[in-house]
């Protein structure tokens, strides 16, 4: 099991973070889980070793002593001497999720772990589904936190919320634009920023690319956000602006990360299939789709470079169909 | 003629105290006529004191099946060699002081005769054959793999079953081991735990754990058996104790029998049932007692069961004396507080402490998804909450639930 299970253990996979876990107690626990996997195979036969002993050789006389081989059992290689064949394992995680959100959380093992380096250059967008709650603030914008204020809300609407959303995704788009470094004067560009692939290949502030309202029952509402360079806690923070642009208040009871890069909900683990075979085959599975997605990445990006400037964009995420919708009404 | 000088341990720099007196016991055994003794000796006179004890080791006569003896060398748990050549240095001087007396008596015999030795002279083919160079011992390690084949005890224990690579970890333990012999010393604690009634093949898993056991004096085990007997435990109650806790014996009698009081008085229960308790759960003997303590408090105050209905519990789930407490309250908090729960059906379902706290939340929030989070055995549609917690995914989902697995799957990335 050992050497040829850990020959199928490189590469990236997804797995689901339920809420109220650490990422890096996922991360240990899927570790423990693949160690035990590929320590359960069955035990090494029992060795030998050539030793050359002193003993008398038949057929010659007495006290004729020589040296013979001789083949001796060995221990040193024993299981219960050596211990577990492996004792750890290299596994790294992307894009980390924190303790109270729950999502999509892509780790690497082995030589995977250099594929989550391209992956984070690529800068590929991410899908989330915030939750969020009218009525209420608090210091740390999450719903749990110290109470600082409590709004009335009845003159919320939808048209409104759907107003706000609009404004900031357009702000969005302009800030898309300024940081990715492009030109708008070119054509090249200018087709680009019609179809919606611009996006900023360094670093740069949380970037919303689409933002929409999937459901309004006040008080509660849901919200989709494809984003960039986020972090949760601005996730947060940015429902509890929406409030504030409402003239009312809000907190986000639940942030929820559908989508990272190429990685779906339907790719993704669950925690009941942390084990090795499942992970095996996810592995496999999303081999030939990472590579394809990360070739055209590195293929697009050293060419445009010289045409449009230090910034450059890639069309390597599934276009979301909301998106030329919003773009065209918005 | 002298062939024995010729065999030079390469590791003669570390070689320890005990071995320089096992040294000393086996010159008695392999002594020759007095030359060869001497020459070295002889030889280099202005030596320092460490290389005229280092000739001592020039001169063992080592054979293959010398190896075997465990006492032969030892292991040191990381010692340097500076500091163990200083510890040689006061023994040295007491050697000193036989040598001389060593040296009266022998200088009598053919000193001037014997041509002094060197390294480089041909010897017949008889003797190169009997020259046994195998690689030597390495003086200290971190793991017991370099000395098992050469220690009958370690390769008997490995065949018993017992886990060297965990032992190795604990380095005295590691050293008492290569120091046993396993007729004298191990094989009586063997026979006295088959006596005992522990089976061939958990006597492997046991010794892993308790490895102590073979410096804990064969009367005094006796002596425990004796007592746990007196308190009228069965043998096949002590049998099972001593499995499950391999450490409890190797707690003296006062001290089980402060822990057996303990029990009594604080979970105020009848000798029988403390009985069972300790029978079903003997760690409660060997661990620590504040957790228990603290268990006790939290159930009383904290999360406001009687004392009746902890003791039932206790009788019921015994590991919930020893649960951690922070996710005893945790579970308490979402089982009482968001399942609505009340504490006369968790008294009579006390394995929800036990369980995970993840697993009891995903469950009963698909129950509520579904509407079938009903717990109130007086309506209808009840779900027991045993069952919630101990089941299998695949019944739950089909008996409780009664929904198929992808859909539980697809509930719980939706969490």
């Amino acid at each position: 099991m050992g050497a040829a299970g850990v020959a199928r253990l490189h590469g990236l996979f997804a797995t689901y973070k339920p809420p109220g876990l650490h990422w890096k107690h996922l991360r240990d626990t899927v570790e423990l889980q693949l160690l035990k996997g590929l320590n359960a195979g069955k035990p090494p036969a029992p060795e030998q070793r050539v030793r050359f002993l002193l003993g008398p050789v038949e057929g010659s006389e007495d006290k004729e002593l020589t040296l013979t081989a001789t083949s001796v059992p060995t221990l040193t290689n024993h299981p219960l001497v050596r211990g577990p064949a492996f004792t750890s394992l290299k596994i790294g995680v992307g894009h980390r999720l924190d303790a109270q959100a729950s999502g999509v959380l892509v780790l690497g093992v082995g030589q995977g772990r250099s594929l989550l380096t391209d992956m984070y250059n690529a800068h590929l967008t991410k899908d989330y589904t915030v939750r969020g709650l009218l009525g209420k603030a608090t210091d740390d914008f999450r719903e749990d936190g110290r109470l600082v204020e409590k709004t009335t809300y009845d003159h919320v609407t939808r048209e409104k919320l759907d107003r706000i959303l609009a404004v900031i995704q357009g702000s969005h788009q302009k800030a898309l634009v300024t940081y990715s470094n492009l030109d708008l004067q070119t054509q090249e560009a200018y087709e680009m920023a019609v179809k919606g692939l611009i996006r900023p290949m360094n670093k740069s502030p949380m970037l919303i690319t689409g933002i929409r309202c999937l459901h309004f029952v006040p008080p509660e509402f849901l919200l989709e956000v494809q984003c960039m360079h986020e972090t949760q806690k601005q996730l947060r923070r940015l429902v509890h602006e929406i409030g504030l642009e409402l003239k009312t208040t809000a907190v986000c009871s639940h942030v929820r990360r559908t989508r990272d890069g190429f990685f779906t909900l339907e790719d993704a683990l669950l925690r009941t299939q942390w084990d090795l075979h499942s992970i095996q085959d996810a592995i496999q599975v999303a081999a030939p789709r990472v590579a394809a997605e990360l070739e055209k990445n590195l293929r697009l990006g050293p060419g445009t470079q010289q045409l449009h400037g230090p910034g450059w964009h890639g069309d390597n995420e599934r276009p979301s169909p909301a998106l030329e919708s919003w773009t065209a009404g918005g | 003629m002298a062939l024995s000088a010729q065999q030079i341990p390469r590791w003669f720099n570390s070689i320890k105290r005990s071995s320089l007196i096992t040294a000393a016991q086996l010159r008695n055994h392999f002594q020759r006529p007095g030359q060869t003794w001497l020459h070295g000796l002889s030889a280099q006179p202005q030596v320092s004191s460490d290389n005229c004890f280092l000739q001592w080791g020039f001169k063992i006569y080592r054979t293959s099946s010398k190896w075997n003896n465990s006492s032969q060398f030892t292991k040191s748990s990381g010692q340097e060699i500076n500091s163990a050549q200083s510890t040689m240095l006061p023994s040295m001087n007491e050697q000193s002081q036989e040598i001389p007396t060593f040296d009266s008596e022998l200088s009598l015999e053919g000193l001037d005769d014997v041509p002094p030795f060197s390294p480089l002279q041909p010897i017949s083919e008889q003797e190169a054959v009997r020259i046994i160079a195998d690689p030597p011992l390495p003086p200290d390690s971190f793991t017991l793999r370099d000395y098992v084949d050469h220690s009958e005890t370690l390769q008997k224990l490995v065949l018993l079953g017992v886990d060297l690579s965990k032992i190795e970890k604990h380095p005295e333990a590691a050293n008492l081991l290569l120091r046993l012999d396993f007729e004298k010393d191990i094989n009586q604690v063997l026979l006295f735990l088959k006596d005992l009634g522990i089976e061939d093949s958990q006597l492997g898993a046991f010794l892993t754990k308790n490895y102590a056991i073979f410096s804990e004096d064969l009367e005094n085990l006796k002596t425990r058996v004796a007592y746990l007997q007196s308190k009228s435990f069965s043998k096949a109650d002590i049998a099972q104790m001593v499995r499950k806790a391999p450490f409890l014996l190797n707690f003296s009698v006062e001290r089980l029998d402060n822990r057996l009081g303990f029990f009594q008085k604080e979970l105020e229960l009848s000798v029988k049932k403390t009985r069972d308790l300790v029978v079903r759960l003997p760690r409660l003997l060997t661990g620590s007692l504040e957790p228990v303590k603290e268990n006790m408090k939290v159930y009383r105050l904290e999360l406001g069961f009687k004392r009746n209905e902890i003791q039932h519990m206790i009788t019921k789930t015994p590991k919930m004396l020893t649960a951690n407490k922070r996710k005893l309250t945790e579970t308490f908090d979402f089982v009482h507080n968001v399942m609505s729960i009340p504490h006369h059906i968790i008294v009579r379902f006390p394995q929800v402490f036990n369980a995970r706290l993840f697993k009891v939340q995903e469950r009963h929030s698909f129950l509520a998804y579904l509407g079938r989070a009903q717990y109130d055995p007086a309506k209808a549609n009840y779900i027991s909450l045993d069952k919630l917690v101990s089941v299998p995914d695949e019944i739950f989902c089909e008996d409780l639930a009664k929904a198929s697995v992808q859909d539980f799957e697809k509930f719980l990335k939706t969490l």
